[in-house]
């Protein structure tokens, strides 16, 4: 059982967790840059605490359509992670990696959900490097898993995760884009005792 | 006018005819509806988790398929639904990613399902239709007016059960 609870390191947390979001983000955003060609701004990750019945609706409608991109962690850190992207997003994105014009709109084919995979783990990716590199932890990602479907219905992988241990979950929401915004959550779901050990590796004690 | 009572995530309620109760986007979590066709009374509960028991924090008693029907028959029973006529119908119970490992997450929502019809056995409610598993997410609604459960889910048609 983890020396802290998720309730109990939460302010503490939510900073660390910010600002690996913040390099997590930039050497995503730099990946998918340069991936695509083009110039990707950035702005600071904004962490959400929320209660674990909420998650469904947190980034939007429950039941609009948004994808969900799923990795499992393991080796120091045991858990999982999760990445979302609102439709639109999802497919400018794809457009861009296609090299279709931006405002195409179709339903996604195989090809354009492993193109999403495949930017959903970079991002991924990006995100654990920092994390990584900040603690001196070794953390391998599994392959990426993906789905298409209702909001609330892929966040409720996450919030069955959180909910095993408490009430809470952390949203953190990056925005990143040139002329179209894009917007995506990154949800790190580390099995309890994953907890101190990130914290103990960054030097945090309670 | 019928009205459209909500369920969220770990959350119960109740409903009378003419009204409609739903919950939106259910995934690994279970949709229980009981209901009893004489008076027309029903109720949902949108369940996550199998198990109570094994649980350090279990005070939301909604977020248990134990403790949440529990609740919910309770509640049913007291807005006049009477006990031996009561049905029940499940849907939900999806793996969202197929993933393969066999951790504790990964068939979470077969366990829910199969921790459903377990609690159904022990109270004697019998489950009369389930649409459960597979690896998409569904909205449900029950109309209490006729007992009808429907079932959206996306790119596919609307299923009564």
């Amino acid at each position: 059982m983890g020396k802290f609870t998720l309730e109990e390191v939460n302010t503490m947390y939510v900073d660390v967790l910010r600002e690996i979001g913040n390099i997590g983000a930039g050497n995503a955003t730099t990946a998918i840059a340069s991936m695509l060609g083009i110039r990707l701004d950035m702005s600071v990750p904004k962490v959400a605490l929320l209660e674990v019945s909420q998650l469904g609706s947190a980034i939007c409608r429950e039941d609009e359509t948004i994808v969900g991109i799923f990795l499992e962690v393991q080796s120091d850190i045991e858990g999982s992670m999760m990445f979302l992207l609102k439709m639109d997003s999802a497919q400018f994105l794809v457009n861009k990696l296609m090299g279709r014009d931006g405002d195409f709109k179709t339903e996604f084919d195989e090809m354009d959900l492993s193109a999403l995979k495949e930017i959903g783990n970079i991002i991924a990716a990006s995100y654990l490097n920092a994390l990584s590199s900040l603690t001196n932890l070794v953390i391998t990602p599994s392959i990426p898993y993906i789905a298409v479907d209702m909001a609330a219905s892929i966040l409720s992988v996450p919030a069955i995760e959180f909910g095993q241990f408490g009430d809470h979950a952390l949203l953190i929401q990056t925005e990143f884009g040139d002329d179209v915004m894009i917007n995506g959550y990154f949800i790190l779901m580390p099995e309890e005792d994953s907890y101190d050990k990130i914290l103990t590796a960054l030097g945090l004690s309670l | 006018m019928s009205k459209v009572i909500k369920v969220g995530m770990a959350d119960l309620n109740i409903c009378k005819s003419p009204d409609i109760i739903t919950t939106l986007g259910l995934g690994s979590c279970i949709g229980l509806t009981l209901y009893d066709p004489v008076t027309k009374v029903g109720g949902m509960v949108h369940y996550m988790l199998p198990d109570s028991t094994q649980m350090r924090n279990n005070s939301n008693i909604a977020k248990f398929a134990d403790t949440g029907i529990d609740e919910l028959l309770k509640q049913v029973l007291r807005a006049g639904a009477n006990r031996t006529r009561l049905v029940a119908k499940i849907a939900g119970g999806a793996k969202m990613f197929s993933v393969s490992g066999s951790s504790n997450i990964s068939n979470i929502g077969e366990r829910n399902a199969l921790a459903a019809k377990a609690k159904l056995k022990q109270l004697r409610i019998r489950l009369i239709a389930e649409d459960t598993g597979l690896n998409y997410g569904r909205t449900v609604e029950l109309h209490c007016e006729t007992g009808d459960f429907y079932i959206k889910a996306i790119g596919k048609p609307v299923k009564k059960i």
